[in-house]
């Protein structure tokens, strides 16, 4: 047995995946973090009070976790879901009452809920322990902007159950873009922009009317939330986040305590 | 020649050379850079038309909504004193008929955008979500709205019928309600 796995590493193959020895060594054992597309985004080192629980909450890991559950679970739902006004909520009810293994779709909402409630509790986290100082602040900046898009996230998938709660809540959600500055055309600066009588922002043709492809929540709507939510907003995500790891390590690893 | 000076140092004889001598081809420095200048000129212009395309690509043309403008039938069609609310689910629209004339309610929540309810016994529109309430004639006397319900331009088409423009609305906070599209007088 000892033998075959002699020979094993020995091989091209095994030899073109892992450019190093056994990770016993401090040098192999940073080789292997710093080889490795995915591990190289973390730190090679954590500090011991990095890894304890009474003082990170885990609160990054189990975002992450679950952003990785949600995409899984996610994708799973896009073989089933059809986003058409028509088809929309009986996907959804389907996904609950036919189709095997029906709690995907309880899998994802409610990995959705929590998602946004440990997002929340690891900026707390990252404030409580000043983390967000310097040399950190840009990091905390790329924090921000992800927070927002997992909000973001939780608003487009809210639509698209396609039931009342989802339309009345996206109908309310996306009045507030009738009042962006200028763009909006019942935003401050909107009556700047009319020549001769004539509105050159109006209800037609402002950023609320390009968000929801009309002038209400209607089928336009939904296909455009549906095409943020599974594809927009996570690449976006999924990028900073690469970004928010990685300079975790370059500022120094985790924070230690204060 | 003396160790000490450093060989990567022009001596005086070369340093002129090199100074007048072309880079490579004809190219001089300044038409580099005015080519270079082009470039990126050209560049940010591309890339201006290019996200230009993308925003104007979003805004659809073609709707598949209801018309913004539409007929609501002859002036007699409507009982005096009723709240007409036929156009309700297909153009979010409430006809009233005074015995001076119509105006046109939208159906819109001031507060946050619901959909509230005719109630004839009480007399007035009341929303489901928060509970506000509007008299007959859009004033808010209940709830968290803010302000009236708006009015919609309403008049007289050619071939007698009414004639509602959602793309004009008034606002009665705004003193709009006095302006010409905001009442049709009609007297039977």
């Amino acid at each position: 047995m000892e033998k075959l796995f002699k020979s094993l590493r020995q091989t091209q193959v095994w030899k073109s995946v892992f450019r190093h020895g056994y990770p016993d060594t401090p040098r192999n054992r940073t080789l292997a973090v710093l080889s490795n597309t995915f591990l190289h985004l973390h730190p090679v080192k954590v500090r011991r009070s990095g890894i304890r629980l009474s003082y990170t909450w885990c609160m990054g890991g189990l975002t992450f976790f679950l952003f990785l559950n949600l995409t899984l679970t996610g994708l799973l739902l896009m073989f089933y879901y059809r986003p058409t006004a028509e088809l929309a909520y009986q996907d959804i009810f389907a996904l609950r009452e036919h189709v095997s293994i029906g709690v995907m779709r309880e899998m994802h909402r409610w990995g959705a809920h929590l998602m946004v409630i440990t997002v929340w509790l690891h900026m707390y986290r990252v404030f409580l322990t000043g983390s967000y100082k310097p040399p950190r602040e840009f990091n905390w900046n790329v924090g921000v902007i992800l927070l927002v898009l997992t909000l973001l996230l939780s608003f487009t998938g809210y639509l698209l159950p396609w039931d009342q709660l989802a339309v009345w809540a996206i109908t309310v959600g996306t009045n507030m873009a009738r009042a962006t500055p200028f763009l909006g055309h019942e935003g401050p600066g909107a009556a700047l922009l009319s020549f001769g009588g004539v509105d050159f922002i109006h209800a037609g043709d402002d950023i609320r009317f390009g968000l929801l492809a009309g002038r209400f929540v209607g089928e336009g709507a939904l296909l455009r939330f549906y095409v943020l939510h599974c594809v927009g907003f996570p690449l976006v995500a999924a990028t900073l986040m690469a970004v928010h790891f990685w300079r975790v390590r370059k500022d120094g690893g985790i924070s230690g305590p204060l | 020649m003396a160790d000490d000076t450093p060989k990567t140092e022009p001596t005086e004889a070369q340093a002129p050379a090199l100074k007048t001598a072309p880079l490579r081809g004809d190219i001089s420095r300044r038409s580099f850079f005015s080519t270079l200048g082009l470039g990126w000129i050209a560049f940010g212009g591309a890339a201006a038309a290019g996200t230009g395309a993308m925003v104007r690509f979003m805004m659809p043309t073609v709707l598949y909504e209801p018309p913004q403008e539409f007929k609501a039938g002859f002036p007699n069609e409507f009982a005096v004193g009723a709240v007409d609310e036929r156009f309700k689910a297909s153009y979010g629209c409430w006809i009233v008929r005074e015995p001076q004339g119509f105006y046109a309610l939208s159906t819109t929540c001031t507060h946050l955008g619901c959909t509230p309810n005719w109630l004839s016994a009480d007399e007035k529109f009341k929303c489901p979500c928060h509970g506000s309430g509007f008299l007959r004639t859009g004033i808010n006397i209940e709830g968290p709205a803010p302000r009236p319900l708006e009015r919609y331009k309403i008049t007289l088409a050619d071939d007698g019928q009414l004639l509602i423009d959602k793309n004009t609305k008034y606002q009665e906070e705004k003193g709009q309600w006095a302006l010409d599209g905001a009442y049709l007088p009609y007297v039977a």
